[in-house]
């Protein structure tokens, strides 16, 4: 019986380590990014939330189009990164990684600005009579309230980052081991008529995006019943 | 409305009843490297016959497979002449349609002035970091690629250097935006009206790969479509023949 070669199996492990990458980078990102969200009166709410939110909408090529072009050595972040004696980033783990920051940051950031406006101010205002300190406040109180937002938004941006594709094709380059993620690997099977190994790896990827789903819905059907 | 207004409305209505019924539509799926030649083929064409070939690109072998699930398209351009020979075979063509439409030829080509010299010995160096090509599996100038980097000795030190375009105008694209320093690509993309129009290029001597027959079909589908037939005749006519080698390839 046909099934996962070597090939595809270091496509998967790839895409895992890229996905696990890009989760807690954005986990650290996106946690102030959403606090900012959530709790600002600036003008500036309307631009940022709609920037973080274009992924969204944009279709992978725009993106990748714009990544190629400005991390390329003609582009301000190739030029920028070159200056650092990094080289540029296409063709590279990291701008994937770097790429998939972008490409999922919505589906961290909103969960967690959800979550942080669903506490609202009572909780602050009695942490602060208690002369806890903002960090403090943050970590006794925020984190704990705001559990399930980041149990959500962690599942989102791992589950996103391993279900993209359009943006790896277009800067990744398909090198094994590399950039050669699970996704790209499964349309170079099908464009090679390999349909026995290509229903194994998509036929994976669509248990896995459904066990995901399934434990973020059955852990938010639970915490509405407790709540 | 007064006669004489809808007098010419009638005669235009009719007119354009007329037309639809001379003019056909014929839908072509178009190896990659072919695309600019047959923007201008497919402008012409339409300009000369009245018909209107609506044109997909994409990898050969990726075409093949869509072709393989009910694609709609009736005329098929490979970059090699396996992928329409394997259709024949397989019963997906009409018999006795299949033609070489052009020899491609492989490039090594740089965006910048002077990088690629001109015997290619740039390839041998260490100085690039990423030599671009098409998808081998899929692609027939990376399957080419390969064969000039085996030729040459070179797998083995070029290796990880090896960055892949999903097609030829990925490979191309990977070059044309520098994030490759140079690659392999047709000299349909970089040539124009008799030279390399940009950067710089070492045209790969013909011995080092077997020569890229690119070969034309009309599917089954479009056996009783006469737009089919008129695009495969005019490819073969003189004023497409003329596009075609201003664009490199050999007829």
């Amino acid at each position: 019986m046909l099934s996962l070669d070597s090939i595809d199996l270091a496509a998967i492990g790839l895409t895992l380590k890229l996905a696990t990458v890009t989760t807690v980078l954005l986990l650290a990102i996106g946690t102030p990014i959403a606090w900012w969200l959530a709790r600002t009166r600036s003008r500036l709410k309307g631009p940022i939330g709609a920037v973080v939110a274009l992924p969204l909408v944009l279709p992978p090529t725009v993106l990748g189009f714009y990544l190629l072009v400005a991390m390329g050595p003609n582009g301000f972040v190739g030029q920028l990164t070159q200056s650092l004696g990094l080289g540029t980033l296409p063709f590279t783990f990291a701008g994937l990684v770097v790429a998939s920051v972008f490409y999922s940051m919505p589906f961290v950031v909103q969960p967690l600005q959800n979550a942080f406006e669903a506490i609202g101010e009572r909780p602050l205002e009695v942490a602060a009579t208690l002369r806890a300190g903002p960090w403090d406040t943050f970590f006794s109180v925020v984190l704990p309230l705001s559990k399930p937002g980041f149990v959500t938004a962690g599942i989102l941006g791992f589950a996103h980052t391993v279900g993209e594709f359009g943006v790896v094709l277009m800067i990744g380059g398909n090198i094994p081991e590399k950039t050669r993620v699970v996704s790209v690997q499964i349309y170079d099977h099908v464009e090679a008529m390999e349909y026995a190994q290509a229903h194994w790896l998509a036929g994976g990827m669509l248990v896995f995006s459904f066990l995901v789903l399934l434990a973020l819905y059955t852990s938010r059907l639970k915490h509405n019943w407790r709540g | 409305m007064n006669a004489p207004v809808s007098g010419l409305l009638l005669a235009l209505g009719l007119g354009v009843f007329a037309l639809g019924v001379r003019a056909a539509e014929v839908q072509v799926a178009v190896a990659a490297n072919f695309t600019a030649p047959m923007q201008r083929i497919a402008a012409d064409f339409e300009k000369d016959t009245g018909h209107k070939a609506m044109v997909a690109f994409g990898a050969t072998g990726k075409l093949y497979a869509q072709i393989k699930n009910g694609a709609p398209f009736e005329v098929f351009l490979a970059a090699d002449n396996t992928t329409p020979a394997r259709l024949e075979s397989e019963g997906d063509t009409v018999k006795g349609t299949r033609f070489t439409y052009a020899v491609g030829k492989l490039v090594l080509w740089s965006a910048k002035e002077g990088y690629v010299d001109p015997k290619g010995d740039v390839l041998k160096s260490a100085a690039y970091q990423h030599l671009s090509l098409a998808n081998p599996k899929t692609a027939p100038y990376g399957a080419a690629a390969m064969a000039v980097l085996a030729k040459l000795g070179l797998s083995e030190t070029v290796g990880d250097r090896m960055v892949q375009g999903e097609n030829i105008t990925q490979a191309y694209q990977f070059v044309a935006t520098g994030n490759a320093e140079l690659g392999f690509v047709a000299l349909s993309q970089v040539f124009k009206d008799g030279k390399v129009s940009a950067g710089s290029a070492w045209i790969v001597p013909a011995d080092l790969y077997d020569p890229i027959r690119q070969d034309a079909v009309i599917m089954t589908r479009g056996i009783d479509n006469p737009a089919a037939k008129a695009l495969v005749d005019y490819l073969k006519g003189p004023k497409a023949a003329s596009v075609i080698k201003s664009y490199g390839y050999d007829l």
